[in-house]
């Protein structure tokens, strides 16, 4: 008997909508790069919807690494986004070296960094974004996924103020939240009041009488069309964050609250009904094929970046990456309550080539202006390239493990699996502000305790299982927990409390004993009242002091059932 | 089930939290992982054939709408339909609800008659780690359906 799913993907095959995916510009086929040819679009259809998510409170210009290992367990194993490298490139028929390829995947990434700059700055995405508003002014729906008013020391310094001043230049439509709560029940509500446009999250009720907080669901007209934007914020907010910032806030995927809205918007006679969504791809895979009637999902949290949308029970997902790399454009003809036909294209904000917009670019200089000589201040010279994004340690992981352990004179280091933070390249100098865009958080302090070795293993197994659930409904999203002064194997394809073996410590090559107690550092606790310094005085502290980093990929972790 | 064996699962749970407060556990949870002394699959198996005996439950009819993540597994709101027309010579009489970690795997039983009008009902449940939540419902013709959802109970701190 044919299953649910498979009929779904069956149905998918045979009556998906039909459409497009643009190569980032026709000039890029010769290797050339600039903003006509970023911009090049053949308009389609009444709608055109612009998406950027997770930006993590990037003004300006970074590097930014695409993960080299991002793996997908169960039914999503080696589906998009969970393809990397040089596989990434023949999947989407890119040629190495490419600008695509510099852009979408990590292979070749510190050559290619020197040949095409950096990435991202809201003053060139503005630039984009008025370019298509110019061309489609009547038809254009600007929405931002969450995760924007969080990740640099001014976000920070202004509990998330100089991000709504920025989203409300920039012109948005609507957003989802996620790391936004972590400023607090109150601050979010006061944020809210400031913004000029609706928050939105239908998943999100209060913890006595699970009645909706925020709205759900925010109505436009483009082009003659009646469009429902239903918002969705990060369902595990109050576990993978800290609860006690949102004490009365409840979450969850809450997949009967979406079909609601979803109905409830047909029924209110919407012609095309969008999911902003901060689920995590493979969360929003798995909600597509079971919720019917959602034409698009702009997905978000698992900071992908995918130059064709996907399509699952007749539903178009969109994965417009992180830190403001990319901008999605995707135009839609809209025919009897359905997508006729769609055109794509992932726009990359190369900042070399974009103009940047005058006047985004004097509010960020403003912004930016009180704490200029505080994030500027240079703390040492990287000789290696430092990178955070993939499923285990990376480079700037392993440099954060190393200040812990130093600087807290401990045994094993504990740092969270952060999707975000800016890329350095070799030779480039380590400032306050690159220290920040990896350790820039509300509960930032590193704590020192000591931890059996039994209980060491029960978190990596319990975050493993966070990230490696075979039921993406399951999944947290992060990435694996990252440990210094101990290695690791870990196999992905087994259960909760089976996957992780042969802990040993890096010191002495012992392996780690279950009935020991090993002194721990490790910061971002979720716990109330934890002591320590700042992670993000420590880490620069640290760097300052060793002034020249160097920081081998990593070789601690192990990884099995791939 | 005696009263020291749920006493020392509770002591295990509170240790666990305990250490996580006093440790301040980063980056990671620890999954509160049911003790010997609390049910299992066969305490639970055991409890529902006490209920309905030899008969052999079906899929389907139940609706649980349970967070696949407790946020705070001391009060886990569980919500609980069967679809039924209700009616005089076709109703739901009553809903079992276990859980299969907990020292008792009994939670509640629910008993409906026609003038329920549906068969719904909401409540809120203290689970002590990842465990499944099981649903078993009995029709006025005999007939028995079951169903079962998977809660882990983590203490969490790892969302990227």
């Amino acid at each position: 008997m044919i299953s649910r799913r498979e009929f779904f993907h069956l149905a998918a095959a045979t009556a998906a909508v039909a459409g497009t995916a643009m190569p980032f510009s026709r000039a890029m086929a010769q290797q050339k790069l600039d903003q006509a040819g970023i911009l090049d679009f053949q308009s389609l259809g009444q709608v055109t919807l612009l998406h950027f998510t997770d930006m993590h409170a990037q003004l300006t210009p970074i590097f930014f690494r695409e993960p080299s290992v991002n793996i997908g367990v169960g039914e999503v194993e080696g589906l998009p986004p969970h393809i990397t490298g040089k596989d990434f490139l023949g999947h989407y028929g890119i040629k190495p070296g490419t600008p695509e390829a510099y852009a979408l995947q990590s292979h070749d990434f510190t050559a290619l960094a020197k040949e095409y700059g950096r990435v991202g700055g809201v003053d060139r995405m503005m630039t984009l974004v008025k370019a298509v508003r110019a061309e489609r002014p009547n038809n254009t729906l600007f929405l931002d996924g969450g995760d924007t008013w969080q990740g640099s020391y001014s976000s920070l310094e202004t509990q998330g103020e100089d991000m709504v001043k920025i989203q409300n230049a920039l012109g948005l439509d609507a957003m989802t939240a996620h790391w936004e709560f972590t400023y607090g029940q109150d601050r979010v509500q006061e944020l809210q009041e400031m913004l000029e446009f609706p928050f939105l999250a239908g998943n999100v009720t209060d913890t006595e009488w699970q009645e909706p907080v925020f709205e759900s669901t925010a109505w436009f007209e483009r082009g003659g069309v009646k469009i429902a934007v239903v918002g969705q914020a990060f369902p595990y907010t109050p576990v993978a964050n800290p609860r006690y910032m949102i004490p009365d806030w409840s979450f969850g995927i809450n997949e009967k609250a979406v079909r609601k809205h979803v109905e409830d918007a047909r029924a209110q006679g919407a012609e095309l009904v969008v999911l902003l969504s901060h689920n995590g791809f493979d969360v929003d895979r798995k909600l597509a094929s079971r919720v019917d009637g959602i034409d698009v999902i702009l997905t978000g949290h698992t900071h992908d970046a995918l130059p064709k949308v996907e399509i699952v029970n007749n539903t178009i997902l969109v994965a417009s990456g992180s830190h403001g790399k990319y901008l999605s454009r995707l135009d839609l003809d809209v025919k009897d309550n359905k997508v006729a036909q769609y055109r794509f294209k992932l726009m990359p904000v190369f900042s070399d080539v974009i103009t940047p917009d005058p006047e985004m670019a004097a509010l960020i200089e403003n912004l930016r202006a009180p704490f200029k000589d505080e994030v500027e201040k240079v703390l040492g010279v990287t000789e290696s390239t430092l990178y955070r994004r993939g499923n285990f340690n990376g480079t700037f992981d392993d440099l954060i493990c190393q200040a812990l352990l130093e600087e807290r004179d401990a045994e094993i280091a504990l740092s969270p699996g952060f999707r975000w933070g800016s890329s350095l390249l070799p030779g480039q100098e380590i400032t306050v502000e690159h220290v920040h865009h990896h350790t820039s958080i509300t509960y930032p302090n590193v704590y020192r305790t000591e931890m059996k070795g039994s209980f060491i293993k029960e978190i990596l197994e319990d975050v493993a299982d966070n990230l490696f659930n075979k039921d993406p409904y399951y999944q947290q999203g992060g990435d694996m927990v990252r440990v210094g002064g101990m290695s690791y194997t870990i196999d992905v394809d087994k259960d909760i409390g089976s996957r992780i073996s042969d802990l040993t410590t890096l010191k002495d090559g012992k392996p780690i004993d279950p009935n020991r107690d090993y002194v721990v550092a490790g910061w971002a606790s979720v716990n109330e009242g934890t002591e320590g310094p700042p992670a993000y005085d420590l880490v620069a502290g640290y760097i300052e002091k060793q002034k020249s980093i160097t920081i081998p990929e990593n070789q601690t972790v192990n990884v099995r059932g791939v | 089930m005696s009263t020291k064996q749920a006493l020392s699962a509770l002591t295990r749970r509170e240790a666990l939290m305990l250490a996580a407060g006093a440790t301040m556990v980063a980056a990671g949870g620890v999954v509160l992982k049911s003790g010997t002394a609390n049910a299992d699959e066969k305490m639970t198996n055991d409890a529902i054939m006490k209920l309905i005996g030899d008969k052999k439950p079906a899929d389907g009819k139940i609706t649980l709408e349970l967070p696949q993540i407790a946020e705070n597994g001391n009060t886990v709101p569980v919500g609980v339909s069967v679809d039924s027309p209700m009616t005089a010579d076709n109703y739901v009489k009553s809903v079992h609800l276990f859980a299969d970690g907990n020292p008792a795997p009994d939670v509640a039983s629910l008993h409906f008659t026609p003038m329920s009008g549906k068969a719904s009902a909401a409540t809120r449940i203290r689970l002590a780690g990842t465990q499944n939540i099981v649903a078993v419902a009995e029709m006025s013709d005999g007939s028995v359906y079951r169903a079962q959802q998977e809660v882990k109970v983590t203490i969490g701190g790892c969302g990227g």
